[in-house]
């Protein structure tokens, strides 16, 4: 079976975030595989281990992103592929990644059966690559699953809807996205960290893809960044309903301004 | 001089960082309480790889050199020091010895298993009548046709309840003092093999040390490590190669015991501003974090020595007392930081308090380093002049 994982490296999820001139402050940040692309990952070793083939991981991202791909390669991916887009600076959105990623796949001859992404970036929160890829590619998808088993060419999965469960049966070749409670990612082992850094892993940047940067260029633009306001204390009212409701529009008008 | 650590150690550092953050800290108190790691860890801990670190990869193991190595014991040192302990005894004196004096047959049956952890290892010198004067050793081996007897009794080994590979000391030749000492690999099955109590301790809880008692214990030539009469030589051996491992150890329990300090200290609000704001307290942290560096710089140092083959007896007693000396006046200072909290047997700090008290004591008193350095700066000035 041939397996496809796309993940991306973000900001480890206990780091404190600053933002410098408009920007997120990276220094001295510590960098992790996407929670979510980590049970793509482990999804994808697990379906290596019971069905035999191949699991390749690809990221778009910084030099450094490689230490990301390294990691899944540690925990049992077999070969990677990195492309870099520092040639378009902040000109990358969602669309630009699933095209990138959807070039990539085709022109770099990666045969698939199954793709797996995290349902989402945790620095992002758009949940969009996924699904703009399996289109790009003209394959179904399923997104948030939380549970998924393939024989022959059936698939079945568990799908998270707010709470409830969904079951679904498709057919490969299929693009699914992991959701929490898929797995229990695993630690890479130390021999297989010091095996990773001998596994092979392509560079790519966006020169070797055959693609228009004007058709892949963002269609959004980011206007501004800015840090969520510090939690306050909040206020509880008191007194009969009634009072308590005009004090709460008196608030929502003077103090929140919201109305 | 360079002293940033290669791109790979660093990921091994990592992994073993949240292994321990994620895994063993949440149940850390558990640990201490129960007196048992669980199941769940050491097999994860297992699966890691965590248990071949000085076993070399065509045995299956990671094969480190000593800075590697105490990168990640390091890391280990910054959790509960029974867990610390139990690798830290496996991948130090209870392997090293076969992989640095053990024949191919013996490094082809022991180390595989010993690296995936399936076996674990001991190392059994100390003896009631061989404490500090470890030469004094009563256990004889004798010789019979392709086997040796071997009569006697060891105590304080750590692992002994779960170990199954024991590198023992006994003496072949009385007549020759510690020339007279032979190592062998003995096994927990071995006819004759009985491990007694395990010893209600101060600290390391989880860690199980016990005696053992030899009763005819009959173990094959094959297993005799090295030639007879190097037993002593050899267990010096191992014991030096260790130390900077467990000063590494130390030097992670000093971290923890820094960071937690600091972070009490910005948060325990006394006289209406945090305690840190108090000079007194500000200059105990200030002096924990110039030990704890002194530490880290002195621990590297050994160990890029010592993977240089350089002859570290000298320096290895160094790392070892300032090490266990270090840890012991941070532990001290972490408890009055925390004041009453420090006492507190639900809170982690008197846990160090009560494990760092143990490194001044095995593998070589903080005397018995002393003298070590002593000797050898007699030795060095009679070489000078
Ligand atoms: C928890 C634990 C785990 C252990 N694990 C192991 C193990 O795995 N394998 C193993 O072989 N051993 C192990 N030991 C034994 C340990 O190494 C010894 O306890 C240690 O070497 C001291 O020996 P002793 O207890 O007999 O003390 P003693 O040697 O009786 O020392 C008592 C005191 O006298 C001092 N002293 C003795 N001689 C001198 C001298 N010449 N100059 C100055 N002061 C001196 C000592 O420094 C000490 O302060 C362990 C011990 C403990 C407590």
């Amino acid at each position: 079976m041939n397996i496809l994982v796309c993940l991306k490296q973000t900001f480890d999820t206990e780091e404190r975030i600053t933002i410098e001139n408009g920007k997120i402050n990276e220094d001295g940040a510590e960098f992790v595989i996407n929670p979510y692309d980590e049970y793509a990952v482990e999804e994808a070793i697990k379906l290596k281990e019971q069905h035999g083939g191949e699991v390749t991981v690809i990221t778009i991202g910084p030099e450094r992103a490689e230490q990301a791909l390294r990691t899944a390669m540690a925990m049992g991916a077999d070969k990677g592929v990195i492309v870099d887009l520092e040639d378009l600076g902040d000109q990358v959105d969602e669309h630009t990644i699933a095209q990138v990623l959807a070039a990539t796949i085709r022109e770099e001859d990666l045969d698939f059966d199954i793709i797996l992404c995290g349902y989402m970036a945790v620095d992002d929160g758009s949940a969009q690559v996924g699904p703009r890829l399996a289109e790009l590619l003209e394959i179904p998808h399923i997104s948030t699953i939380t549970k998924l088993t393939v024989e022959g060419d059936k698939v079945s999965v568990e799908k998270d809807v707010e709470g409830d469960v969904e079951y679904i049966d498709a057919k490969l070749p299929i693009l699914v996205t992991a959701q929490q409670g898929l797995n229990d990612p695993r630690y890479p082992s130390l021999p297989g960290i010091m095996k990773a850094k001998k596994k092979p892993l392509t560079r790519l940047e966006l020169d070797d893809l055959d693609l228009d940067e004007e058709e892949i260029a963002a269609k959004t633009e980011i206007i501004e960044t800015f840090l969520p306001p510090k939690k306050e204390a909040g206020k509880i009212l008191t007194g009969d309903l009634a009072d308590q409701a005009k004090e709460l529009v008196q608030l929502l008008r003077s103090e929140a301004k919201v109305i | 001089m360079d002293f940033t650590l290669p791109e790979e150690m660093e990921s091994l550092r990592r992994i073993v960082r949240d292994f321990v953050g994620n895994e063993v800290e949440p149940v850390a108190q558990e640990i201490e309480e129960s007196g048992e790691i669980p199941r769940r860890i050491v097999q994860m801990a297992k699966e890691m790889g965590l248990f071949g670190l000085s076993i070399p990869e065509e045995y299956g193991g990671l094969g480190l050199s000593m800075v590697g190595k105490c990168a990640i014991y390091e890391e280990l040192g910054k959790t509960h020091n029974g867990f610390t302990s139990l690798i830290g005894a496996h991948t130090g004196i209870g392997t090293v010895g076969i992989v640095q004096m053990g024949n191919k047959e013996q490094k082809r049956r022991y180390l595989p298993k010993m690296a995936t952890g399936e076996w674990i290892g001991a190392f059994a010198l100390t003896e009631p009548s061989a404490g500090s004067h470890a030469a004094n050793l009563k256990t004889t081996a004798v010789r019979k046709g392709d086997r040796y007897l071997i009569n006697g009794s060891k105590h304080y080994i750590t692992n002994a309840r779960d170990a199954h590979v024991f590198t023992v000391m006994a003496v072949t030749d009385p007549s020759k003092g510690p020339k007279g000492i032979t190592s062998f690999i003995v096994e927990r099955d071995f006819p004759g093999f009985i491990v007694g109590k395990t010893e209600k301790k101060m600290g390391l809880n989880g860690s199980h040390s016990c005696e053992l008692f030899f009763e005819d214990l009959e173990v094959p030539v094959e297993n005799r490590l090295g030639e007879e009469g190097e037993g002593y030589v050899n267990a010096l051996k191992i014991l030096t190669n260790g130390r900077a491992g467990l000063a590494a150890r130390n030097l992670g329990s000093c971290q923890y015991l820094l960071d937690k300090s600091i972070q009490y200290a910005m948060e325990r609000v006394q006289f209406d501003k945090p305690i840190i704001e108090q000079q007194a307290v500000l200059h105990m942290l200030a002096d924990m974090a110039v030990e704890t560096e002194t530490l880290r710089s002195l621990t590297y140092r050994v160990a890029w020595m010592t993977d240089q083959g350089m002859n570290v007896i000298k320096e290895a007693a160094m790392v070892k007392l300032y090490g266990s000396e270090v840890y012991n006046r941070v532990a001290d200072k972490a408890v009055q930081i925390h004041g009453g909290i420090g006492y507190n047997a639900e809170y982690p700090i008197e846990r160090f308090y009560r494990d760092a008290r143990i490194t001044r004591i095995y593998e070589g008193t903080s005397e018995i380093q002393r003298n070590i350095i002593g000797a050898q700066l007699i030795k060095e000035y009679r070489k000078r002049s």
